[in-house]
């Protein structure tokens, strides 16, 4: 499980992240939600270790992110926004050296990376050379990648963007089949539609705050809207300087 | 360690799999820079050769006005042909270069010649063009040979011996070995090298930083559970097996293409046998981690692949500027060189082409302070690689 307990990051004079805390419990699927430039990649970068927070702490599995950071990255499996691959190997090649990375025993890799394949159905083109895959194959490439070593927390920033009908469907399957086998899941998009369709609670981020922490019934009942949409307006209204 | 055996590896991988990057890599360092010294020496080679024997051809005007003069010029491999029809026209011609060089001898020659009062003949030519001033040159030497033959004969004639014309005999004693000569044409190969060896090594360098955040493969990198320094060490590690196969190929082809070159015809001799060429690799070795360092180094601040390849052209020039500074100055080697990168190994180099034995010591300050550069700037480059400026 993730959690995170007021964080705080700055850019220079940009204050991107303001206090944002928030849990992403085991077995359930968390989305953050916001508009673009809310600080919810900056918040996710945290939670991956690539940026460290000004202040406020994030705990993976109680593994904090700054003070245990290769802790918290051997239990995170994370697909950053716009996730490349490396051109020349094949996307098997791909996976199996991220699978190196994260220590697999040699004699093991070769299963594991069959297994990831197979579930995320991308053997029709594993043993092609990336360099010039599709958009949603790319993604489904990084994915099986970042989750080759089984990690109990999945992040995911954005990752339907770009993607077609089918793609994203087969996403959201994949999704709820890690939700299923009890991982914690957390996701971002700016795209309520998919984030009311798959989470258990959502957390809506704007201007660098939580506008609100629930599920969507419960952000329903919380904005007196019926509409997730009106909801979503309502609540980033609730945290937008005056 | 595993880790690290891990990343160089599909570092390798991924190099070797980009034929067009490994080519420019692995062909254009090493192959064009001797292939260019071959083909600018032999050109040299061939043209101070046939120079001076060659025929050329000399358009003269007033030839009526010197027979003697002419017959002389013909006994030098000048060939007298018509020249213009007059003064103005021959000035004419070299300007707009139908001719190269044109002679007048004036009407007013034959007196003058009789009377022994200096006669007057005209060399028309360009200075500008470096060709014209080449004949121009045989036509005044022929001319001046002629003036003196003539001057010993007249004095002859007034019972004075010509001797009194040279107070001096100069002679030149050359203590220059074939080896030695060879070096002043050899000097420049070590910037082939270093060029060479960096060229190899240089996609790499800019793949570690600026090459994975463009493909947005670094996010997803420094997110696994291994530490950067593990993943820089990897990088710059295959950096360096590619530098030093880089060096090792242009090694071999400037020892392949020196037996094209016919450098004993200019009273050259290199020293440049196997195994010269084995201790020139091992004298340039330090150099790789310290390119490597560099490149990365330099790459790491860029925002992209294009501007890293901007950046890193000039890293290339870089390592000849001591080699420039001291042969302009033409400082003899001193033990304080040594310290410095790049020049300490042209230095070494230099000694080896000449065939001198090399000073153990120079040798050694040259390999460890090369060695400590580049291992503080690969300290610099980790430290780096683990700021978070560097997602961009």
């Amino acid at each position: 499980m993730i959690r995170v307990e007021g964080i705080h990051k700055s850019f220079g004079k940009v204050h991107a992240v303001r206090g944002v805390s928030f849990d992403a419990p085991d077995g359930k699927i968390t989305g953050l939600l916001g508009p673009n430039g809310a600080g919810k990649s900056t918040t996710l970068r945290v939670l991956y270790t690539v940026l460290k927070p000004d202040e406020g702490r994030a705990l993976i599995d109680g593994a904090d992110v700054v003070t245990q950071s290769l802790d918290a990255r051997r239990r995170i499996g994370a697909l950053p926004h716009g996730a490349g691959l490396y051109p020349h190997l094949t996307a098997r090649e791909n996976v199996a050296y991220y699978a190196r990375l994260c220590g697999i025993e040699p004699s093991a890799i070769d299963e594991r990376v069959e297994d990831i394949i197979r579930l995320l159905e991308i053997g029709d083109f594993a043993d092609r050379r990336t360099k010039g895959f599709s958009q949603g194959q790319r993604t489904k490439v990084a994915l099986a990648r970042s989750l080759v070593h089984d990690p109990q927390n999945i992040i995911l920033d954005e990752p339907s963007n770009g993607l077609d009908v089918m793609a994203t469907r087969s996403l959201r399957d994949l999704i709820l089949k890690l939700k299923d086998a009890g991982r914690c899941v957390l996701f971002s998009s700016h795209v309520m539609q998919e984030v009311a369709a798959l989470c258990d609670d959502i957390c809506i981020i704007a201007n660098g705050r939580v506008a609100i922490d629930d599920s969507a019934d419960g952000i329903r009942e919380r904005t007196g809207c019926d509409d997730l949409e009106d909801a979503f307006v309502e609540a980033i209204r609730m945290v937008e300087p005056a | 360690m595993r880790t690290l055996l891990t990343v160089f590896r599909k570092e390798v991988l991924d190099n070797v799999r980009d034929r067009r990057t490994l080519a420019s890599a692995l062909i254009m360092g090493p192959l064009f820079g001797p292939l260019l010294f071959a083909f600018v020496i032999n050109l040299s080679i061939e043209r101070s050769l046939d120079d001076a024997e060659r025929v050329i051809e000399l358009p003269v005007i007033g030839q009526e006005y010197a027979p003697n003069l002419l017959r002389y010029l013909e006994s030098r491999n000048i060939d007298v042909v018509e020249g213009p029809a007059d003064r103005d026209a021959a000035l004419d011609a070299v300007s707009t270069g139908t001719h190269d060089v044109v002679v007048v001898i004036p009407p007013e020659f034959g007196e003058q010649f009789t009377e022994a009062v200096p006669a007057r003949v005209e060399v028309i030519a360009d200075q500008s063009n470096s060709q014209a001033g080449r004949q121009a040159r045989r036509v005044r030497g022929a001319l001046h040979a002629y003036s003196s033959e003539l001057a010993s004969i007249r004095l002859s004639a007034r019972g004075i011996s010509p001797l009194v014309l040279r107070p001096l005999n100069i002679d030149d004693v050359d203590v220059s070995t074939p080896s030695g000569r060879s070096a002043i044409l050899l000097g420049m190969m070590s910037y082939f090298f270093i060029f060479a060896l960096l060229m190899g090594g240089m996609y790499l360098a800019i793949d570690t930083t600026a090459g994975e955040r463009e493909r947005g493969s670094l996010e997803p990198l420094l997110a696994l559970p291994v530490t950067r320094n593990q993943l820089l060490f990897g990088k710059i590690a295959a950096t360096c097996v590619f530098m030093a196969l880089s060096l090792c190929l242009s090694l071999g082809s400037f020892f392949v293409a020196l037996k094209f070159m016919p450098l004993d015809e200019l009273g050259m001799t290199p020293n440049f046998g196997p195994l010269t060429v084995a201790a020139a690799f091992l004298v340039l070795s330090p150099f790789i981690l310290l390119g490597a360092a560099v490149m990365t180094l330099v790459a790491s601040f860029t925002k992209s692949y294009r501007e890293a390849q901007t950046w890193l052209s000039v890293v290339l020039l870089a390592p000849t500027l001591p080699i420039l500074i001291v042969s302009i100055l033409t400082l003899r080697p001193r033990l304080e060189f040594m310290f410095v990168p790049s020049l300490s190994q042209h230095l070494l180099l230099i000694d080896m082409v000449k065939n001198e034995p090399l000073d153990p010591l120079h040798v050694a300050i040259s390999a460890g302070s090369t060695l400590l550069l580049g291992a503080l700037l690969t300290w610099v480059c980790a430290r780096l690689y683990r700021r978070e400026g560097l997602l961009g």
